[in-house]
């Protein structure tokens, strides 16, 4: 049984300027004690994908399910099953860091959880904050409570929603060292995210969603291989040639051009310089993920690297 | 499960931490209340026979301040949270419709009972009260504050700025609260708004309070049992029924 099930997940909001199709027909299935990443520029479909799951909005088709439970039909016994950090900066101004906790876990239907919430406090180094209102906390700390509200109840599937957004690099690594204890323990992680880099380096499993459909799907390692293997980056002062400037990816001075082997290599360079320009400071590295990511994305017809096998 | 404790107390701690603006407040303006209009009707209005003007009023001030206290908790909480964001701790948890009916009109009703004793303790020491019939005092007490915790639930709900929520109160319970005979016997209105009151079930309200404290009232005080029971039953259906299918809270 997977840890969470989209079956056929189809979302159509009617807008001002008429039906807009958020998702088309998702299915994907995360198993249980997978760190899963869900991938996708602003707009794609991740969060509306997520609502769904945690019964915020619900779908116009299909189902889902979390350790088996249907999350309209047993809202209750799903929503026990989650732990969801919303990516909004939210809280309740009334409260402290401790009451926080306790009410949430109160509204799960477990007393007497101080000790699990301590833990938590310690883990997320909250501990010197339990008793501060939650309107003087930073923006990071406000983050970290997220985190353990999600926790309180002790699910077995958590899913972070852009959890690292605006967030410094301390608090990153205190809550990437955290959530991974929390995969290897066995628990379910599902995670959306900009940090391509952060994706790569924990999930073992990617989807990737445009346009509200899945793009690719396949192990972390798989989408690495099946993309062009290198890329060769240099620096230029003018203009690249059309034929490369469709290619390329360019940042300032910087380019940087998809390559699958050593006579690709060659012939962007020739390119070049038959274009009467000098490259600077070339270089061939390996793709990275965001590499494959921008790959993906900028197809036109949507094959699925990897053909979308668990 | 018990989750609803949890949010039952969550929503009592909520207005106690600001007690002194959601409970001393209404009692202050209920005072001043007593304060002007009794000092200048006392000897120019007589509802009753045996019955002071000051003592007639105080049920009414009671009852206004009680309804409106109501109201306002689970109205304004509700919507402090949508704006807020908030909302959505409670929206992840496992809580159903009951639990979150009973937490959010429960609570309000501890406000609005609340209030309503604070400004019955301090306006009491103006003038001798009688109670003919406790019970009654409580039944309506509690049906009061339930109906108006319920009806600010669905407000809540529905209001998605605060001048919504605004509106609501200045356009409908306001005129409603002050139109049921809080300051008057509707028997010294024109016929037209005699007929008029009989439909504002606030004023079953307020004038089946009122008996219970000297035993007379405008209207027999079992069809004010009936009709703000009945209202009550109609108003908490459509209030769950909202709420179980996520009216404006979950998309």
């Amino acid at each position: 049984m997977p840890a969470i099930s989209f079956q056929s997940v189809s979302k159509t909001y009617s807008t001002d300027r008429g039906p807009f199709q958020a998702l088309d027909g998702v299915s994907l299935d995360i198993q249980p004690g997978e760190f899963f990443g869900l991938l996708g520029p602003n707009g794609a479909g991740k969060t509306t994908l997520i609502s769904i799951l945690a019964g915020l909005n619900r779908a116009t088709s299909g189902r889902v399910q979390v350790m088996g439970h249907d999350v309209r039909e047993q809202p209750a016994l799903a929503r026990r099953q989650l732990g969801v950090v919303p990516q909004e900066l939210v809280f309740d101004p009334f409260f402290n860091v401790r009451e926080t906790l306790r009410f949430q876990s109160g509204y799960f239907g477990v007393t007497g959880n101080d000790d699990w919430i301590d833990e938590l406090l310690a883990s997320l180094g909250l501990t010197d904050k339990a008793n501060s209102n939650m309107r003087q906390l930073s923006g990071g700390m406000k983050r970290r409570v997220l985190v353990a509200q999600a926790l309180v109840h002790k699910p077995p599937v958590i899913v972070l929603d852009e959890p690292t957004a605006g967030v410094d690099v301390e608090l990153r690594q205190t809550l990437w060292q955290f959530i991974a204890k929390l995969n290897r323990e066995g628990h379910t992680v599902l995670l959306t995210t900009h940090y391509l880099e952060e994706a790569e380096a924990l999930c073992g499993r990617i989807a990737m969603l445009k346009q509200g459909r899945v793009v690719a799907l396949d192990r972390t390692s798989e989408l690495l291989r099946s993309a062009s293997s290198n890329v060769l980056r240099f620096k230029l002062d003018a203009a690249l040639p059309p034929e490369l400037a469709s290619k390329a990816r360019v940042v300032g001075r910087i380019v940087q051009l998809p390559a699958h082997d050593a006579a690709e290599i060659e012939r962007h360079l020739s390119a070049v310089r038959q274009a009467g320009l000098v490259a600077e400071d070339v270089e061939i590295r390996k793709a990275d993920l965001e590499d494959v990511f921008l790959e993906v994305m900028n197809q036109q017809q949507s094959p699925m690297p990897g053909g979308g096998s668990a | 499960m018990m989750g609803w404790r949890a949010l039952f107390y969550k929503e009592v701690m909520r207005f106690w931490k600001v007690s002194f603006q959601t409970v001393a407040a209404p009692v202050l303006t209920a005072v001043l209340y007593l304060l002007i209009f009794g000092h200048v009707l006392e000897d120019r209005v007589k509802v009753y026979d045996q019955v002071s003007y000051t003592a007639f009023l105080i049920p009414g001030l009671v009852m206004m301040s009680l309804l409106q206290n109501a109201f306002a908790n689970s109205s304004s909480s509700l919507i402090q949270s949508k704006i807020m964001g908030n909302l959505v701790f409670l929206l992840l948890t496992p809580l159903g419709h009951w639990s979150w009916f009973v937490a959010y009109v429960g609570s309000a009703m501890v406000r609005g009972l609340a209030v309503g004793l604070g400004v019955f303790a301090v306006t009491a020491l103006s003038t001798p009260m009688s109670f003919v019939s406790p019970v009654w005092i409580l039944a309506f007490a509690l049906m009061g504050a339930a109906l108006l915790g319920t009806l600010g639930l669905i407000a809540g709900l529905w209001a998605e700025k605060f001048d919504q929520l605004a509106a609501f109160q200045n356009f409908i319970i306001m005129p409603m609260t002050f139109l049921s005979g809080v300051f008057y016997s509707i028997h010294s209105l024109p016929t037209f708004w005699q007929g008029v009151s009989h439909l504002n079930p606030f004023f079953y309200m307020i004038d089946g309070f009122r008996y219970g404290f000297f035993g007379v009232s405008d209207v027999s005080p079992w069809l004010s049992l009936g009709l703000v029971a009945s209202t009550l039953a109609v108003v908490a259906g459509i209030a769950l029924h909202l709420l179980r299918t996520g009216y404006k809270i979950r998309g």
